[in-house]
């Protein structure tokens, strides 16, 4: 029972707004405390862990150069050229095609998606200046909302499209998980029964993207007077 | 043996860290100067070298970085970029030559993960096969810098420069995911799981197939939403509730069970910034100024998309 005081200490952290990583920090060395653990065997669990995860930040930290590279020689600024010639394309349905595309490929095992790689230098820029084409200047919290959007387009399309393949990371923790327990579970089966909600998952973006058209084509409209600044 | 392992990008990861912690030295204007310098330069050499230090000093390392990034005296340059009028001009001069790069780290991660694992000769492989994915990622981004530097023209350290002002923007939240999974690793350690289960078992009525059903998935979400990862999740409720109630005591299909639970984990994922990477990572990249932008649009999709699995693993996981 005791042990659960480290999830206590996350709840009370985030609800008195301290820095999440020192929340963090503090929720572990209360488990390990109350777990019998010295402070000193505490440090030395936590290093090995941070060292073993160090994979996680890793291609969001070699993305960077090249990502701020490309945008000062003008990538987002080609971007906008680049989707003014699709006329069909509104923010919602290049953020929808983007969800559709992410879910597809992450099911054939295909990874190639990213908030550092691909949502920041491509999907939101190009989300934006398809708003910006049809509607021409946009607010501040619009384009905010659009990026957004952008960057649940990818979580959603990655989340769930990921367990429809079976050699990734989800399933084969599944399948670990069992094979620990003695309980015979094919990874097919898990990989078929992770369908329904990826269909799901795509209606339901499908249903956000067209809200979000409605309020940029709203907002436009309503937007008679001088339009605002929008050089962020 | 593998010739190209991890560590060689852990130390480049490290070096451009080190870079950063520089350029905020050489910034006369900055705010916070020293404090943020020190911050880089201890996370850059966590990163470079933490692999041959002693675990407990990783541990000390990170413990220090975490006090200085809460006492809020790490923070970012003034920007210093170039104005949209040259980027225009620039975007005219370079066209669609920009995109390659940018399109050529998606290309090297497919190719790479379908061909990498399979160059070894006399023992050695090119890539660790447990690394194959983020290792041709990684491949891909030094490829495309390369490229970047060439279709630009750029001197080296101009990418350094705009790389530094993105990692300043992205700031401490970079190694929350980390944190987060060394934090799930030290729950497991502990043994919180077991805990979980004695209690579910006291305060629910689970010999109602559909109280344990709910539980479950309930449990995956909030445990998910506490920990901010669906996998931590997994192991503590699957053990704690899943197998015992569903599976053992009421005979569901484990695989049905599984699937659904995590996807019910994954709706989680997408309400709460405990899921750093996902959902606070992306608010620093694209320079949101409200933390819970992304969560507030993904919350409608969570929620509806939990009572719809909720749902059907009742209707289905007792009857297949």
């Amino acid at each position: 029972m005791i042990k659960l005081v480290g999830i206590v200490v996350m709840a009370a952290g985030f609800t008195l707004r301290l820095n999440l990583l020192l929340v963090v920090l503090l929720s572990g060395i209360v488990t390990g405390l109350v777990s019998g653990m010295s402070f000193n065997a505490i440090m030395e669990e936590f290093g090995r862990l941070f060292l073993a995860n160090r994979y996680i930040t890793l291609p969001v930290v070699l993305m960077l150069p090249v990502v701020g590279l490309l945008e000062r020689y003008g990538l987002r600024e080609r971007a906008e050229t680049l989707i003014r010639r699709f006329a069909a394309a509104t923010a919602g349905r290049v953020l929808l095609l983007y969800t559709g595309v992410r879910q597809f490929t992450i099911a054939l095992g295909i990874n190639i998606g990213g908030q550092a790689s691909v949502v920041r230098p491509i999907l939101a820029p190009l989300a934006e200046a398809a708003a910006r084409a049809y509607h021409g200047v946009l607010s501040k919290p619009m384009v905010a909302r659009i990026r957004a959007h952008a960057a649940a387009a990818e979580n959603v399309g990655s989340f769930f499209g990921e367990d429809i393949f079976i050699a990734v990371g989800g399933i084969l923790l599944m399948k670990g998980f069992f094979d620990g327990l003695k309980i015979e579970v094919s990874v097919w089966s898990m990989a078929l029964w992770g369908m329904p909600t990826a269909v799901a998952a795509f209606a339901l973006m499908a249903w956000r993207t067209h809200v979000l058209d409605r309020q940029i084509a709203r907002e436009a409209a309503s937007a008679a007077g001088p339009a605002k600044s929008d050089d962020a | 043996m593998s010739l190209l392992s991890l560590n060689s990008f852990y130390v480049l990861a490290g070096a451009f860290m080190l870079a950063t912690a520089l350029c905020v030295l050489l910034d006369k204007g900055h705010t916070c100067r020293w404090t943020t310098a020190l911050f880089w330069g201890l996370l850059g050499v966590g990163f470079a070298f933490g692999g041959s230090m002693p675990s407990t000093v990783v541990g000390y390392l990170v413990l220090s970085i975490t006090i200085l990034a809460a006492s809020g005296r790490v923070r970012r340059s003034r920007e210093r970029t170039t104005g949209r009028e040259e980027r225009l001009r620039s975007a005219e001069r370079l066209g669609n030559r920009l995109f390659w790069p940018a399109l050529l780290v998606p290309l090297t991660a497919v190719l790479g993960s379908l061909f990498l694992g399979r160059i070894h000769w006399h023992g050695f492989s090119l890539v660790a096969p447990a690394s194959l994915s983020v290792t041709s990622v990684c491949i891909g981004a030094v490829l495309a810098l390369g490229v970047g530097l060439r279709i630009t023209r750029a001197p080296a350290h101009a990418a350094v420069g705009e790389g530094s002002r993105i990692l300043q923007t992205v700031g401490w939240t970079l190694i929350l995911p980390q944190a987060l999974a060394a934090l799930g690793g030290l729950f497991a350690h502990a043994g919180v799981g077991t805990v979980v289960a004695g209690l579910v078992e006291r305060a629910l009525p689970t010999q109602y197939s559909f109280v344990a059903v709910a539980a479950y998935c309930f449990g995956m979400i909030l445990f998910t939403i506490c920990l901010g990862n669906a996998f931590a999740a997994f192991a503590v409720i699957t053990g704690g509730i899943g197998v015992p109630f569903i599976v053992q005591a009421h005979g569901g299909n484990p695989a049905i069970m599984a699937a659904i639970g995590m996807l019910s984990g994954y709706c989680g994922t997408l309400m709460t910034p405990m899921a750093a990477n996902f959902n606070l990572v992306p608010v620093m990249l694209l320079e949101l100024e409200d933390k819970n932008a992304v969560i507030k649009a993904q919350a409608p999709i969570g929620l509806a998309l939990f009572v719809f699995n909720l749902l059907l693993m009742e209707l289905c996981v007792y009857r297949f």
